[in-house]
């Protein structure tokens, strides 16, 4: 079937109207024909013999009657060996290579190849003639950065099959044929390296989506403890503009204990991916040895750039991410902001005239929002290994007030929320999620009780803070102070954590269990104390020390050393000296 | 020569439409009318029906005028010729100078391959303190202040301007009120900046929809100065006044509103607009300082609060001072460290902030009639101190200087121990002989 074409009847903004012959389907790929340039659209909804798409370029200096030709497929990225290291626009350009060419500025209606046809990949089969496959098993593999990338039998692909012939050990490149299978029909089917994926289609080559348990260690210690995050879980960090929403994403992209880290850096500023793009391949991944952007793959498709391309963006971003879980890896996604994602479709929802909900928003905000954290999961694979995909997301909602559609409708759906507060923020305590106001559905590996009575302190403590704004301190208990000075002690040395210091910026689970004891021990004993006075300076004691603590490598003499200075400190001044003896 | 359309179908705010064939989207048109001619820039295309938003406004269009499609897009000149000349928003003359026709250049052109962008490196002094030591400007920074309007706001811009050691400067006007205009001229013009300064400017008396071009004009010829080497510092007042001319037209194109009147795409249009603040690798950079003035002192008001989501901080102008607590620079630790200020930078930044923020505390306590201990009296001295020697912006020393005096200001305060800063610090650079 040759394609269709069609051409241009109206003009808005980044929305076309196209008048078309033939078939079309939704969400369908089509090119705007502009001289030498082809601007890539999407159909987002079919009406009377006209098509509306939306442009993924700048539309300024279209005409009346510019040619439209369809592609027959729908939006789509490219999936195979290749992908770790890679920055990518929304739409899966990558972004050094179109710089190579063009150079400072992005052009507009050029597409360059995702992957490198040319590379060549050590592969290794692992099917063998005669071997019944389903889509999604193994067939064999190729090293790419610190694991073996899995080359499986592509998700498109229905029902069962057996394996007639296998490539030999050797170098391949990713168009090249490794596999030939055949169906139940009899046909048989020439398989490469790599296959194209529609954006929009979750992938479920897989047995089972499992309840996710294990807890993903991110090494920030608030999270870990107080609220955290499962491996195949979901959370989102919503704030005010300044909170800290990226700083404490990158933290995670460079500490969080996963395989694979995808960054989408959706509709926020160019400069703060600059970092990223600059610093990933100096760090080194503690886990591996090689560097953090071995693991990574970076989508950017920053304020400036293309809005219909933002809309796009996420789910390139969680389409990848869904094909290294399908290896049986643990992928974290990270989207900054959704918020950005949102206001894309509600400018693409205004110029298709839709009827509005709050703010402006669509109606289908909410599906969208829910739909597209569905896609996280831990699965259990088709070849019995589990891979998971962890989803958080970034909130900026207007007026920096939760009470607004995008928020809303992400709290509806996310495992956990870690709410950046303002006031936190000000105060220089990071990262600045509240602990009285964030919530996870998610098991910690600390013992909920424990966790429990130390956000209870935390309450009691902030509840006695407030009445000293009235009360002043001189109308307040001893007892009522103490319980102040305890829960200023946990924000202080261990909800709040250094992110530019190399030991404090990450804590890991053994650390964190060993450390929270400590800390649960000051809040537990009941110091013997005569003044106030004293009893500020007890716990700035205290505090220096659990910090200076907190700085020192845990297999280090200070660590040890500091720990002693700790217990002899708490012994010191605790009611029941003898009995703890 | 290309087709002339005199038969308007509609007026609608300032935007009206014509039927006409062959248009490009974007493209300019020229109107003439009893008042003149005006520019008219495509916005909307239906088939025959092309909707124009029209620069003077539409006031005195009759539907029999005259529509003259020009062919192509936005555009402006591009010279040194530029330099110490004054453009309406239009881009044409507004000083008595030559009409400058050489070298059209796009306006609102692509933006910068994320990848071709470096970490910015460089700040720009501006010798003043709470800017300098608090919240250092940096080089490719896309700035705005915050401030309700009656604060010196375009007085601290022109006296950046004129500090800051760039290679020149473009002032976009946007609704400024003309005596604002002629206090930014001549401010430059004594500080001797005027030479290496271009205007675009549109005042509170010109039409709206032109004010809507300025920072696309001042941005474009910044760009090419960029690209050339150049380090352009590009002054913006008042970004509000520019939203509220977007929102104007896009209540008359009936696009729904998303918040208080305000079109939907606000972000997306500021961020086009801020985003081109960058520091080339191997050329020159723009800075961008911006003027957002906050309707009601409200900072969730829809302007200040997608201005703050773009921007790399914001400083906030209060009752004359830059606010040391809401105020920001996202990129002073691009510059500030040990390596490359002076090493006891960061320890004065924090300390001495650390320190108001008790004082503070301390005044809210005497405010309510608690009783001052003596550690309160020392916290009150230090606030008035940092504020008259520190804060107030007729304060004009370099970084160096303002460092000591930090210094000198703890040092008639508080007892070394009680600053809390590092030994190290307080061995090197504490004042000897001070009298508390
Ligand atoms: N964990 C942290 N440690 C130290 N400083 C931090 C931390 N988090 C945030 N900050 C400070 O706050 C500033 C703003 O943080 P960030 O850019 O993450 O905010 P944001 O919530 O992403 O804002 P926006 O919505 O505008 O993008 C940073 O530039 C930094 O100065
Ligand atoms: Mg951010």
């Amino acid at each position: 079937m040759s394609p269709s074409t069609g051409k241009i009847v109206g003009i808005s903004g980044n929305m076309v109207t196209v008048e078309f012959d033939g078939n079309i389907m939704q969400n369908e790929v089509a090119y705007i024909l502009k001289g030498e340039e082809r601007l890539k659209s999407e159909i987002v909804r079919i009406g009377d013999s006209v098509a509306f798409m939306q442009v993924f370029e700048s539309t300024k200096g279209l005409k009346i009657g510019d040619k439209v030709e369809f592609s027959g497929e729908l939006l789509s990225v490219q999936l195979g060996p290749g992908l770790l290291g890679q920055v990518y626009d929304g739409l899966q350009n990558p972004l050094p290579d179109l710089a190579e060419e063009y150079g400072f500025f992005l052009p507009r209606g050029v597409e360059l190849k995702a992957l490198d046809d040319e590379r060549k990949w050590k592969f290794t089969p692992v099917a063998n003639k005669g071997d019944t496959v389903i889509q999604g098993m193994l067939l064999g593999h190729v090293p790419e950065g610190i694991f073996e990338h899995a080359i499986m039998v592509p998700f498109h692909l229905p029902g069962e099959y057996t394996v007639e012939d296998i490539a030999a050990e050797g170098e391949y490149a990713i168009k090249e044929t490794i596999a030939k299978i055949k169906d139940e029909k009899g046909n048989t089917h020439e398989i490469s390296m790599t296959f194209n994926w529609p954006v929009k289609i979750p992938i479920e080559a897989y047995r089972d989506k499992i309840v996710p348990e294990e807890p993903l260690v991110t090494q920030a210690r608030i999270i870990d403890t107080f609220f955290p995050v499962a491996k195949g879980g979901t959370f989102c960090i919503p704030g005010p503009f300044g909170a800290g929403k990226t700083v404490l994403q990158h933290i995670l992209s460079r500490h969080a204990q996963v395989d694979v880290v995808i960054v989408a850096a959706c509709g926020e500023r160019a400069g703060e991916v600059v970092e990223l793009l600059r610093e990933f391949p100096e760090l080194e991944d503690p886990r591996t040895g090689k560097t953090l952007m071995e693991r990574t793959i970076i989508i950017c498709n920053t304020s400036s750039m293309p809005v219909a391309a933002r809309e796009a963006s996420v789910y390139t971003a969680v389409t990848l991410g869904e094909y290294y879980k399908q290896m049986g890896l643990d992928v974290l996604l990270l989207a900054d902001s959704t918020s950005r994602w949102a206001q894309a479709m509600r400018e693409l929802s205004g110029r298709l005239e839709e009827i509005p909900g709050e703010e402006a928003f669509p109606a289908y905000l909410e599906s969208r929002i829910a739909e597209f954290y569905e896609r996280s999961g831990l699965m259990e694979l088709n070849s019995g290994e589990y891979g998971s995909l962890t989803i958080g997301g970034t909130v900026s909602p207007a007026g920096g007030n939760f009470e607004e559609p995008v928020t809303q409708a992400t709290l509806k759906v996310v495992g956990a929320f870690l709410g950046l507060s303002r006031d936190r923020a000000n105060a220089r305590r990071f990262p600045s999620i509240h602990p009285l106001e964030s919530w996870s559905k998610y098991e910690s590996f600390i013992d909920q009780k424990n966790i429990d009575e130390a956000t209870d302190k935390l309450r009691r403590g902030n509840d006695v803070n407030q009445m000293m704004m009235v009360v002043g301190e001189e109308g307040t208990s001893i007892e009522d102070f103490q319980l102040y000075l305890k829960s200023e002690f946990l924000d202080s040395v261990y909800l709040q954590q250094n992110a530019f210091d190399e030991v404090d910026a990450a804590t890991n689970k053994e650390r964190q269990t060993h450390v929270f004891q400590r800390v649960q021990q000051v809040l537990d004993t009941d110091f013997h104390l005569e003044s106030k006075d004293q009893a500020r300076d007890l716990f700035n004691r205290l505090r220096q020390l659990f910090i200076d603590w907190n700085y020192a490598k845990m297999d280090s003499p200070d660590f040890k050393q500091i720990e002693e200075s700790i217990e002899k400190l708490i012994k010191e001044h605790s009611e029941n000296e003898e009995n703890l003896q | 020569m290309r087709k002339i359309y005199n038969k308007i179908q509609n007026i609608s705010g300032n935007v009206i439409s014509v039927k006409a064939s062959d248009v490009s989207y974007e493209e300019l048109a020229e109107i003439t009318t009893q008042r003149g001619k005006s520019l008219a820039q495509v916005i909307k295309m239906d088939d025959e029906n092309v909707s124009l938003q029209v620069f003077t406004g539409s006031r005195g269009v009759s539907i029999n005028d005259e529509v003259r499609f020009l062919g192509r897009p936005m555009e402006v000149t591009f010279s040194d010729n530029m330099l110490g000349r004054i453009f309406d928003g239009a881009g044409s003359p507004r000083d008595k100078g030559p009409l400058l026709t050489e070298n059209l250049i796009p306006v609102a052109g692509p933006s910068v391959n994320p990848s071709k962008r470096i970490i910015p490196r460089r700040m720009i002094r501006t010798n003043i303190p709470m800017i300098d030591v608090f919240n250092s400007l940096v080089v490719s920074q896309k700035l705005p202040i915050f401030s309700v309007s009656g604060e010196p706001y375009n007085e601290l811009l022109a006296r950046i301007a004129l500090q800051a050691e760039v290679d020149m400067i473009i002032l976009g006007g946007i609704g400024l009120k003309y005596d604002e205009y002629m206090k930014f001229k001549n401010t430059l013009e004594s500080g001797g900046a005027l030479s290496r300064s271009i205007f675009f400017m549109n005042t509170a008396s010109d039409p709206i929809v032109e004010s809507l071009m300025v920072p696309d004009l001042s941005l474009a010829v910044a760009e090419k100065f960029a690209l050339k080497g150049k380090d352009v510092l590009v002054l913006l007042t008042d970004m509000t006044n520019f939203a509220d001319a977007m929102k104007e037209i896009a209540i008359t194109m009936e696009q729904v509103p998303s918040n208080r009147g305000y079109p939907g795409d606000l972000y997306t249009q500021l961020a086009a607009r801020y985003e081109k603040a960058v520091d080339f690798d191997d050329a020159g950079s723009i800075t961008i300082l911006a003027v957002t003035t906050m309707p009601g002192d409200d900072v969730t008001h829809p302007v200040p609060d997608n201005t703050g989501y773009i921007t790399e901080g914001q400083f906030y102008l209060h009752n004359g001072y830059i606010d040391p607590f809401g105020s920001l620079s996202r990129l002073k630790q691009q510059v500030n460290s040990a390596d490359q200020s002076r090493k006891d930078h960061r320890a004065i930044m924090d300390g001495m902030i650390q320190l108001y923020a008790q004082f503070m505390e301390t005044e809210e306590k005497r405010a309510m009639g608690f009783r001052m201990s003596g550690w309160d009296q020392k916290l009150l001295k230090y606030g008035g101190m940092f504020r008259s020697q520190m804060m107030d912006l007729s304060v004009n020393i370099p970084l160096e200087e303002a460092l000591d005096r930090g210094w000198e200001i703890m040092a008639k305060c508080f007892t070394p121990e009680e600053t809390r800063m590092r030994t190290e610090l307080i061995k090197e650079f504490w004042p000897k002989n001070t009298d508390q």
